[in-house]
């Protein structure tokens, strides 16, 4: 399978035969979101204990191009919650814009103390995305969320363009879904074993999973985000840099075949 | 006229055009992977051969035999894989039998790709070739189209990036036969369980100067489960609507018959 | 009936498809966004004399990849709270999860209401009926699932009705859906129907007896289930992770949750 977000939402090549792409250089005017501009790739996550760890990196990518080294893919909801956005970034910053509104008249409105928990925040994000692929004019992501649900205990669910929803103790976008799944998988395979996790090891094992992803996912780069979610609140840094990566096996490699020098 | 028959190529093209689809070849959406220690080189493979989505043989052997100490590891078509490999084994018998020296895995590897190139990826194979020849250990991969790459750890096929994240992880430079056999057989189960198209066991091949060892379902984490009950019809449940009986002695009347040694059959897997 | 439609759009994604002409004869080939997808997975449901059994695998895939290996496909509907606690219908859908997702809703919804309204729960067959015109109402723009809706009817038997994606309903005695359903339809027509089953000694070639036909009893029903799971999985790389089972019976419904091979 292909993850690049250009791909998303195409019927699979498999199924229905290669995708022929000309219909894109279209002169005249574009209603509706037919492919991703400025994309974003992978988001990851992963329960622990108390809350949850979500990362991405700070990379916006316009086609093969590293266009903008600094933007930040995770965003907080009321103190409360973090989304993580895959996918075309002019449509991430319209879903950002959309959820402050929404937290700030929340916040109005509401009784005091009470707001959006992680699962209503993911049940109305996924909610607009359906709606919107519904009328064939879909925001171009892939997001997580992460949060509490309404018994404080943790929250992680994943939301597409399609509307398609699913929650697990651990979830990636994109690349990731491939790449740093696995690696989440071992650490913990069902919800026990997520809620045995302290918060330092779901650290950890998200570190250890954007190195990797930068290591294999050409539209990557070495500095990102990283949220913990518990009860206290959020915990966001958005400029953290990849550490003690190991290119050991670099040394050994001479040529692609019959070289030896 | 060696080499493949295109003498149905325009009839089918034609009945393509007019919405006939194409038979379907049996893949073998896999996870294989190889990776280099101190001594030698272990290769490894799942066992799940797929049509489409389903199963097509939950047992199937995607390591093959090139020379004593080369061998593949095969993903893509199964076929392709098959019949290449074979064919370049023979070419570097041969090959070996002319020159008088064993047979070098560069010598395989430029074979493969040669051959492969100038198909132009229509044969649908994509190999992890690994040996020990006398100029030391070697380690390859080689895509459908002819391009090749050289690495202490690769992998290939559906599951490889499940199978990469394994060796980006835990892989060390200088690894012993044990740490790499390991690291092998994890990397093909994250394959068999993160990937779709990988599944069943674990076959395992370590080459070493010396000697080949082919693990042959070297962990088997998916063995079948019992049914819970059992499927056993009475005689008779099935309807017979004509029935006629031709004896072993009239039987020649109708095909030639020729007296065989009764062998032990290997027992058919099926539920008591 | 419409199930075995021949318009692919109505039968799911076809994997022979994969190599259908690149150019078609008059050149043009139409490209949109693709608003549907296939997240695998199967369902099944069987009926006995005084209960229903619903169940489906709990993986949920696109492409290659396992998405999460727990998300379930058999629902209670119409529960007067949140939890689906007094609930008396199931609910199963396969194909779109999304769509999936909303039918459910959708249903629950229309039960819900009927129940604020009428101060009684809604009948299986009331329901069967109303979940087909809203099928219908999509027709053009159809919810790509296969559902099946379960219950008591009003003599207490149990009942299962199977849908097509556009509405087109029937009431039966079992109906396997999804992913694996053409690997344990038959199954299921040979071990809770009887098909080609035959009583030995009955009679001679067409005089032949029928084996006769009668409900199974509930253990006997939740072990063809798991078996058929059991065999679905080792043969459709759609299908694994877990297996839910829901019964209902007068006394209400109950939920299992099975182990399944996740490879």
């Amino acid at each position: 399978m292909d993850h690049r977000p250009q791909q998303w939402g195409r019927p699979r090549d498999d199924v229905y035969g290669a995708y022929d792409a000309s219909y894109m250089q279209n002169n005249g005017p574009n209603q509706h979101t037919q492919q991703p501009i400025v994309t974003g790739t992978s988001v990851v996550a992963i329960k622990f204990k108390d809350g949850v760890v979500i990362a991405a990196d700070n990379l916006a990518s316009y086609g093969s191009l590293a266009r903008f080294t600094n933007v930040k893919r995770l965003r907080t909801f009321a103190g409360t919650s973090v989304v993580g956005f895959g996918g075309d970034v002019s449509d991430m910053q319209y879903l950002d814009r959309h959820l402050n509104e929404l937290a700030i008249d929340e916040a109005y409105t509401s009784e005091a103390g009470h707001t959006l928990n992680g699962r209503n925040l993911h049940k109305y994000l996924s909610k607009l995305l359906y709606h919107r692929r519904s009328k064939f004019d879909p925001l171009w992501n892939h997001l997580l969320v992460a949060g509490l649900d309404e018994d404080d205990k943790p929250f992680l669910a994943a939301a597409d363009l399609l509307g398609t929803t699913f929650t697990s103790p651990s979830l990636a976008t994109g690349f990731g879904s491939v790449l740093a799944q696995p690696i989440m998988r071992r650490y913990a395979p069902d919800e026990e074993s997520a809620a045995k996790l302290t918060k330092e090891e779901a650290v950890d094992i998200i570190k250890e999973c954007m190195k990797v992803l930068f290591y294999r996912d050409a539209r990557s780069m070495d500095e990102y985000s990283i949220a913990v979610v518990t009860k206290e609140g959020v915990e966001l840094k958005e400029n953290e840099k990849l550490e003690k990566q190991s290119w050991a096996f670099a040394d050994r490699i001479k040529g692609y075949g019959t070289q030896t020098v | 006229m060696p080499g493949f028959d295109f003498s149905n190529y325009n009839r089918n093209a034609a009945l393509h055009a007019r919405g006939v689809p194409l038979p379907k070849a049996t893949s073998t959406g896999t996870t294989i992977v190889g990776c280099i220690f101190d001594g030698g080189v272990v290769i490894a493979a799942d066992t799940r051969a797929t049509s489409g989505p389903i199963v097509a043989d939950k047992n199937c052997e995607k390591l093959h035999y090139i020379s004593p100490q080369i061998w593949c590891a095969g993903a893509g078509t199964a076929a392709d894989t098959e019949f290449t490999t074979a064919l370049i084994s023979s070419q570097l018998e041969l090959h070996s039998l002319s020159t008088g020296r064993k047979p070098r895995v560069v010598t395989c590897m430029t074979l493969l790709k040669q051959h492969l190139f100038r198909y132009q990826g229509h044969i649908g194979a994509y190999l992890v070739v690994a040996g020990v020849d006398p100029t030391g250990t070697h380690l390859f991969t080689v895509h459908a189209h002819g391009s090749t790459d050289k690495l202490p750890y690769v992998t290939m096929g559906s599951g490889s990036l499940a199978a990469m994240s394994v060796f980006e992880t835990q892989w060390k430079p200088d690894c012993t036969q044990e740490d790499a056999m390991k690291l092998c057989s994890e990397a093909i189960q994250a394959g068999i369980f993160n990937d779709l198209g990988s599944g069943s066991n674990v076959d395992v091949a370590v080459i070493t100067a010396d000697k080949t060892t082919l693990h042959r379902g070297y962990v088997k984490p998916n063995e079948r489960s019992q049914k819970l009950k059992n499927y056993k019809f009475k005689r008779g449940t099935t309807a017979v609507l004509n029935e006629k009986i031709i004896t072993k002695d009239e039987i020649g009347k109708y095909v030639s018959v020729q007296e065989m040694p009764v062998a032990e059959v290997e027992k058919m897997d099926v539920d008591s | 009936m419409a199930m075995f439609s021949q318009n692919p759009v109505l039968n799911g994604p076809n994997y022979s498809f994969a190599e259908v002409p690149r150019d078609r004869v008059d050149g043009l080939r139409e490209h949109r966004f693709n608003p549907y997808t296939d997240n695998g997975g199967s369902t099944l449901a069987i009926t006995g004399a005084d209960f229903a059994i619903v169940a489906g695998d709990t993986r949920l895939t696109s492409g290659y990849s396992i998405n999460t290996r727990y998300a379930p496909k058999v629902f209670k509907i119409g529960g007067t709270n949140s939890n689906q606690s007094d609930a008396t219908l199931l609910l199963s859908v396969v194909g779109y999860a999304a769509d999936g997702e909303a039918l459910k809703e959708r249903l629950d919804a229309v039960c819900k209401m009927y129940r604020y309204r009428h101060n009684k729960p809604m009948s299986v067959n009331a329901c069967a009926k109303r979940l087909s015109t809203i099928l219908y109402q999509k027709r053009f723009f159809p919810y790509y699932v296969h559902a099946i809706l379960a219950g008591l009817d009003e003599e207490g038997k149990g009942a299962v009705y199977s849908y097509d994606p556009v509405g087109s309903y029937e009431r039966e005695q079992c109906r396997a859906a999804g992913a694996a359903a053409s690997l344990i339809m038959p199954f299921l027509d040979n071990q809770v129907n009887f098909k080609n089953q035959y009583q030995p000694g009955s009679g001679e070639g067409h005089a032949l007896a029928e084996r006769e036909k009668a409900p199974l009893p509930r253990e006997e029903v939740e072990i063809l289930v798991k078996d058929a799971f059991d065999s679905a999985v080792e043969r459709h790389i759609e299908v694994g992770d877990g297996l839910q089972m829901m019964i209902i019976t007068s006394s209400g419904i109950e939920e299992k949750l099975l182990p399944l091979k996740k490879d």
